[in-house]
Parts: structure tokens; sequence; C-alpha cells
């Protein structure tokens, strides 16, 4: 391909690299648990592009979405017009999730360790914390049942941090906890695809490792945002610049998308 | 068959009293504001609020001081943010401090299962390697009696009273939903009482014409009230749209807790009912929400004789 669509861009927004760094991610995937906010737009752009069979399936009971404008929530009405099935959340989290039809989920938080456990609950103490955060919702269960679990979320230091305020949803756990993921179907964090890299846990530890920088994001950058001394992967590479055309249909994906990001 | 039409002030009166557990459930659509208003209104006290996501409406009544605990599994304001005024009580006690019980999503919808079907526990693949056993000793695991290792438990929960919103519902109760069914049928089989909220009352044969719809069934139902529109700013499907508009100026003026109080003299205590609401809102929004049809194909029961 040789026309304008498939040639770089070089005008796009860090967090447009991450929507499509997660699109990209989805190649071949077939369905897909999807979360609020950017993950909605990046399941409804692979869609587009790389992974035409995915089936968005959604918390709310919702298999096969069809959504026809970019949904304000998971809850959006949007999402049940012209869907495949839309069932009660008994069936969703029992049959579809629990049941393990869900091949990849994409997850975030307000915090992530280096195993890619999730902080979605408080900042500071459970019983007196400084924020309230919203909470698991279905995440707890969804990283637990889901085949893989990618995490999407922008790189900051009070995000990347050395020690979680609490492990709402488990990720590869900490090494001495190791053990307790004998009971969890999922094989947990594959990846995480933030603003100015991607990392995975492509390593006997399972520790969170840099394999991809996005354009312009120096390595010492993204070190910097990093509470803990990061792992650099052998191979580690440059993340492909956006196209044109990837570009387009995110922007056509976020339209409509009211404060939802 | 028993006509159990009321008034909403009425079916408040009756089967909300202090000190209730109750459960307005709803997954960001049918979510029964007109219930919850007249909660306030009504200035109930102490109550135990449960909810999965207990969105504005839950953010309103804690504000309004009628609750003393809540029992959850998410926390937001749904594709907006936070909610400010349960963050303010969780976090600085004001106007006063609330008790937490809080599960994931699966547990609390396994939680009614448990209630409903007057089971012991639900079984459920979570929590394995989460802080959340550790600060909630109703989460807690056993060993599958079947030999295939530990499973998560969580208890039976059996509200006082669940007010269910929903499309259309005869004066007997028998009420259809479609949309998001959410757990709105779990948490009325799990409740002692039953409200049920329509944006139609219909005739028994309309009811009868399409069974796989009637999602609750009179014989649990208590009272029926009939409200169009008693969902909104959350939304019905096929009848109104969420009014997002409402849902960003809530997460501005509920960061002070003054403009709450105003708002809620104004929206809540000023006002007698739903209707008065719904013409303080206006004819203008209320059309705006409306969606343009988009009706399922028809099916077929057949007539056996």
């Amino acid at each position: 391909m040789n026309d304008a669509k498939s040639q770089a861009s070089d005008d796009y927004t860090p967090s447009e690299m991450m929507i499509i760094s997660a699109a990209r991610a989805l190649a071949g995937v077939r369905t897909v648990f999807v979360g609020v906010g950017l993950p909605n737009i990046a399941c409804n752009a692979a869609r587009r592009t790389v992974a035409p069979d995915l089936e968005l399936i959604y918390e709310s009971g919702v298999f096969g979405a069809r959504p026809e404008r970019q949904p304000l929530s998971i809850g959006d009405p949007t999402l049940v017009t012209g869907a495949t099935s839309v069932v009660s959340m008994a069936d969703l989290f029992g049959f579809y999730l629990q049941g393990g039809l869900v091949e990849v989920a994409l997850l975030g938080g307000a915090q992530i360790d280096r195993h890619g456990n999730l902080n979605s609950s408080v900042i500071g103490d459970y019983r007196r914390p400084s924020v309230r955060l919203p909470g698991s919702g279905g995440a707890i269960e969804i990283a637990i049942n889901a085949q893989r679990v990618f995490v999407v979320m922008q790189l900051k230091r009070r995000a990347f941090v050395e020690k979680l305020d609490f492990l709402t949803s488990p990720g590869h756990l900490s090494e001495s906890d190791r053990g307790r993921r004998a009971g969890i179907p999922s094989e947990g964090s594959q990846l995480v695809i933030t603003d100015k890299a991607v990392f995975d846990f492509a390593n006997s530890e399972r520790e969170m490792q840099l394999v991809s920088r996005h354009p312009g994001c120096s390595v010492e950058q993204i070190v910097d945002e990093i509470g803990w001394n990061l792992r650099i992967a052998d191979a580690a590479r440059l993340t492909t610049p956006p196209t044109e055309k990837e570009l387009s249909i995110v922007r056509d994906c976020r339209r409509n998308a009211g404060r939802s990001d | 068959m028993a006509d159990k039409l009321t008034t909403m002030k009425e079916a408040i009166g009756l089967y909300v009293r202090d000190g209730a557990s109750v459960c307005i459930e709803g997954f960001t659509a049918f979510i029964c504001f007109a219930a919850g208003h007249e909660i306030i209104r009504q200035k109930k006290r102490n109550l135990t609020l449960i909810r999965m996501t207990p969105d504005l409406i839950y953010d309103q009544m804690v504000a309004a001081g009628v609750a003393r605990k809540i029992v959850f599994s998410y926390l937001g304001n749904p594709g907006v943010g936070a909610l400010h005024c349960l963050r303010r009580a969780i976090e600085k006690g004001s106007p006063a401090p609330l008790e937490l019980e809080e599960y994931s999503h699966y547990g609390m919808v396994g939680r009614y299962i448990a209630g409903a079907s007057k089971l012991p526990f639900f079984p459920l693949r979570s929590y394995l390697g989460s802080d959340l056993p550790g600060v909630n000793g109703r989460i807690r695991f056993v060993d599958s009696p079947y030999g295939d290792g530990m499973v998560a438990v969580v208890p039976p929960l059996t509200p006082d009273i669940t007010i269910v919103h929903a499309q259309r519902a005869d004066s007997n109760g028998n009420a259809q939903l479609w949309g998001l069914l959410g757990a709105q049928k779990e948490a009325a089989f799990a409740a002692k009482n039953v409200i049920v909220v329509a944006e139609e009352i219909v005739d028994e044969a309309t009811i009868r014409s399409d069974p796989n719809r009637t999602l609750i069934p009179g014989i649990i139902v208590e009272a029926v009230v009939h409200e169009p529109f008693g969902a909104h700013p959350s939304y019905v499907q096929g009848y109104y749209d969420r009014d997002n508009e409402f849902y960003l100026k809530w997460d501005e003026l509920s960061r002070d807790e003054d403009g709450v109080q105003k708002w809620l003299d104004e929206w809540v205590y000023a006002v007698a009912d739903r209707s008065e609401y719904l013409r303080k809102v206006g004819k203008e929004t209320l059309e705006r929400l409306r969606p343009p049809s988009a009706p399922a194909a028809a099916v077929d029961y057949g007539t056996y004789r």
C-alpha cells in the first residue's frame, strides 16, 4: 500500500498513539471484554481495522455490540440496539466470562505495580482513604477469568508504583504470593499499553518490561515515570507511528465520545 | 386480579421504613430516581442502600442524609468520573460517616441469587489474590467438596425492599423489561417486598401476549406505581436516552456541598411529586431524549387449544 492512507503521520497525540497501540494488539482476537473510556474507542477502532470479527462484550450484559455512536458509558443504550444478545449480568458473568468465552479483557486502574496487579479502590488507607476510587466493578473477576488481560492506562509516576495502596485485581501477584494464582484460570496481564510505551511480562519473574517505546519518547522519559527499577527487554523497539488511516478511524470513533475518556 | 396501583408517595410511605435495607437496582438504565427522590422528600433515615452502582441517585440520597450504610460494587458517575457526595462521606465523614460493605459486580449478583433462591452462599471464581476479602470478612473461600480447589463464596442478600423500574407492567405488578437487564430480576426475587414502577400500565392481555418478557411476576410485587420518565436522568430503552447533560452538570455542582443542598431544595424538597419535577425539566428536554423507533421483529407464540 503506497496511498496516503498508509503513510505514517507525525500529527497525533500521545493518547491517540495509546489507543492505536491497543487496537493493534487486538489483531485476530475474536472476543474482547470492553472497559469504560479509551478501551471502548480502541475496541471499536480495532473492529474497523485489524479485528473485523471482534465481538464486543460489555459487563452490562451485552454480547456482540454494534454501537452506532461512541457509547457514553458501558451501559449506553446504543450497545443494546442491534447487539447479538443482551443478557442478565448473572448470565454475562457466569456463562460468558466465567465460562471462558472472553479471550482478551482490557482493564485500567489508578495504580499498577511491576507484576501488573491493579488498584482501582483507594489511595491511602482503605478505612480512611485520601481518595476513594470507584472500586472493582467487575474488574476482579475479569482479571481472574478472561483468558488474557491487556492493561490500558497513562504512564505516570503516581500510577506506576513500587507498592499498591490496595490490590483490587490480581495480575501476576508478587513472587511470594504467586502460589495463590493456582486457582486463577486467566494467564494474567500480557501487555500494559500506555501513551509513552508498551510493556509485557515475558520473563520468568513475570515482571513488567519495556518492549516498545512510542516515537518521541526516550528510555529516560519512560524510566522517569516508573516507581521501580524498570527492566528493558533485549528486543525493545520503537513503536510504528500511526498511519493516516488509523488516525482517521480513531478520530471518527472518538466523535461524540463526551468525556468518557 | 389484585389491583396494586398506587402513588409513589403512598408506596414509599408504606414500604420504606427508617432503618430498612433498600435496593433500587438498574445498571446505568432503569434507575428509579422518582423513588429515590420520594425517599429523600419523606426524610427517611438510617437506611442501608444497596446497589451495584450507586450512581447519581445514591450520591443524592447520601447527601440528603437518608443513609447509614451502602452495599455496592462500583462507585462512579458512569462515563463521567467520581461521585463527589459519596467521596465526601467516605473521605471526610461529611455530612455523616457512612458504613461501607464492598463487593465486585459478580459478587453482588451472586448475593442476590443466593438471597432469591434461599441458598446459604453463592460460589464464584473471583477475589483470589485481591485485598478485598481482607477488608470485607463476608467474602470467604471454601474448598470445593468435589476436590477441585478453592472457590470464593458470598452470603445471600435479602433487601427489605427492592424497587424496580420497567417499561411496562399491569396493575397486578407483572412487569416486562427489555434492554440492559442488569440484576433487576435477581434483586426483586431476593427482596422481602417489591415495588414496581413502570413507564406504562398495560392490561393483563398485553403481558400474556409476550410471557418471555415478563421478568418479574406480580406474585412477588406489593405495589405498582405509574411514573412516566421515572428513571430520568438515567434512561429506559426505547423510551428515552440518558440525560447526559445532567450527568455532566452533576459532576460540577456536586463538588460543592452547599450547591448540592441548593439543588436538593429546588429539585426534590420544593417539588411535590414526579409530575411537578417533569414540568420543571421541561417538554423540550424530554422530547430531546426520545430516540427514533427500532422495533423488534414480532414473535409468534402460536395458539394451542
